[in-house]
């Protein structure tokens, strides 16, 4: 029947207790719970991210695929530690363990850097998961986790290197890809499988290439202060210690414009009003953005996303 | 000529790999959060059998395939060829021994299989999962053995050999699922 709920009543029962958990643990924290609007005038850049729009009466509408420019305006206006629990969308993202829309939480810690706020993505999972995981979690950084299971250093291989290797771990990739392509193609296919299963590997300082928000620390070779957390092989959360500085987020949105030219993507408005916030002042502080329905995943021991979704996206 | 994107792959869908007919059996779809996304598939090539991984990135497009399942009648072999006949059409398709592969063991005439059809030419053919043939030849049966689980062999009409339980004959028409080989029960 196509009217029923994909997840069964008692999963919807444990993901409402979740939901409550991650509540009380922001609250002990004396974090403040947000709302931030779904639809906006400017939606996200980023080429890799199908941003969805919606025709409304005063011009096009974007939906967020990430509260997390709203979220970034509220810390500069002096909101301090702020969460927020969301519904976020994101077009073409449907499987296993992609669904259009999902459930995001987003938090921002005011005066933390990436690795105070890798410690307290931990601690939020241990507390939500009990006994379930494994103690201790594995922290590498992004080259000793490529180097230790891809066999390639993530700073220096070429394109040809990184094509080769892919094709000797057996991966016949249809489609040209280029340098930060296979890099994601050994992540998510070779390097994240290995991890441990029971087990959080927190992976950080990631190619200044792949920084996206994240600030970038000078050095040879420079790193972006960019963190990912894995149960096992299944990535959970993306966190930043934020990049503050104005002038270079218009450059890196003005980047992913051009990407996204080359590519034949759609054009995306940017958001004038994040970069105005951040002329203002954003405060020194790391934010990190957690999937809830992969997280629920892990904690009830299911397979596919649909087994935590009311309703998926067949069935909405 | 018909392609397909990534974002329409499903299991089922019929696409040219290398120039060979294949049909795709799993489809996972794989993206960092921050990245480049990918189709991970499982295909079978249909001329070989053969199973085997490949990547796309998300986007690329693949050309279609244009074949068909379709249940047919089969008629005969004229030792060459097997012939099938479209019931509803009365069009006739001829299928070589490639294509008609380890179905032939158990084909009967008059019988309805389901025959693949690439480019209109018959490319692989299905036998019905169940089917019931004649014991041609076989020991003789144990009466009243019922009990004690003991096989032996039997010889089919098409052919094929199966094991049957002792108190099956000769002459006896027995059912066989087509799929694991194996004796069901006597028709």
């Amino acid at each position: 029947m196509t009217w029923a709920p994909a997840a069964a009543l008692e999963r919807l029962r444990q993901r409402a207790r979740l939901l409550a958990d991650i509540r009380a643990f922001f609250a002990c924290r004396g974090v403040l719970e947000v709302e931030t609007p779904y639809l906006s005038t400017a939606g996200a850049t980023d080429p890799a991210i199908q941003s969805l729009s919606v025709p409304m009466g005063g011009g096009r509408r974007w939906l967020h695929s990430s509260p997390e420019f709203p979220m970034k305006r509220l810390l500069a206006a002096g909101s301090g530690d702020i969460y927020q629990i969301a519904r976020v969308f994101r077009g073409e993202e449907a499987g296993r363990r992609h669904n259009p829309e999902f459930t995001l939480l987003e938090w921002y810690r005011v005066g933390f850097d990436h690795h105070a706020l890798m410690a307290e993505v931990e601690a939020l999972i241990r507390q939500v998961a009990g006994d379930r995981l494994a103690a201790p979690a594995q922290v590498l950084t992004y080259r000793e986790a490529m180097l230790r299971h891809a066999g390639v250093d993530p700073f220096q291989a070429g394109e040809m290197e990184l094509s080769r290797r892919a094709r000797s771990l057996g991966l016949d990739v249809q489609g040209s890809l280029d340098r930060d392509g296979w890099l994601d193609l050994l992540m998510s296919m070779v390097v994240c499988e290995a991890f441990p299963a029971n087990t959080l590997t927190l992976v950080h300082d990631y190619p200044a290439s792949q920084a996206a928000l994240a600030r970038v620390r000078p050095g040879e070779p420079p790193l972006a202060e960019r963190f990912e957390v894995y149960w096992g092989a299944m990535e959970l959360a993306n966190g930043f210690h934020e990049l503050g500085d104005a002038a270079e987020q218009r450059r890196r949105f003005q980047a992913d414009r051009d990407r996204r030219a080359q590519q034949g993507l759609s054009p995306v408005p940017l958001d004038e009003r994040l970069i105005e916030a951040l002329e203002a002042g954003l405060p020194d502080c790391a934010g990190v953005a957690l999937g809830v329905d992969r997280l629920a995943m892990c904690l009830f021991g299911v397979e596919t996303l649909r087994d935590v979704l009311a309703f998926d996206w067949e069935r909405a | 000529m018909a392609t397909y994107s990534t974002n329409e792959f499903k299991s089922g869908l019929k696409i040219l790999m290398d120039g060979d007919p294949c049909t795709i059996v799993e489809n996972e779809f794989v993206k960092p959060g921050k990245g480049q996304a990918f189709s991970r598939v499982k295909i079978r090539n249909l001329k070989t059998g053969r199973v085997l991984d490949k990547t796309f990135k998300s986007g690329e497009s693949v050309e279609a395939a244009d074949v068909m399942d379709t249940e047919m009648q089969y008629l005969y072999n004229d030792g060459e060829f097997w012939h099938f006949m479209v019931p509803d059409n009365f069009e006739q398709y001829a299928a070589g021994e490639t294509a008609v592969a380890d179905a032939m063991k158990w084909l009967k005439e008059q019988d309805t299989c389901v025959v693949t059809l690439w480019n209109n030419s018959p490319l692989s053919v299905a036998p019905p999962n169940f089917v019931e043939l004649t014991i041609t030849q076989c020991d003789p049966g144990i009466r009243g053995d019922t009990a004690t689980g003991g096989t032996k062999p039997a010889t089919l009409e098409t052919g094929a050999v199966v094991k049957v339980p002792l108190f099956v004959n000769e002459g006896d028409v027995i059912r066989v699922d087509t799929r694991s080989g194996e004796y069901v029960s006597r028709a």
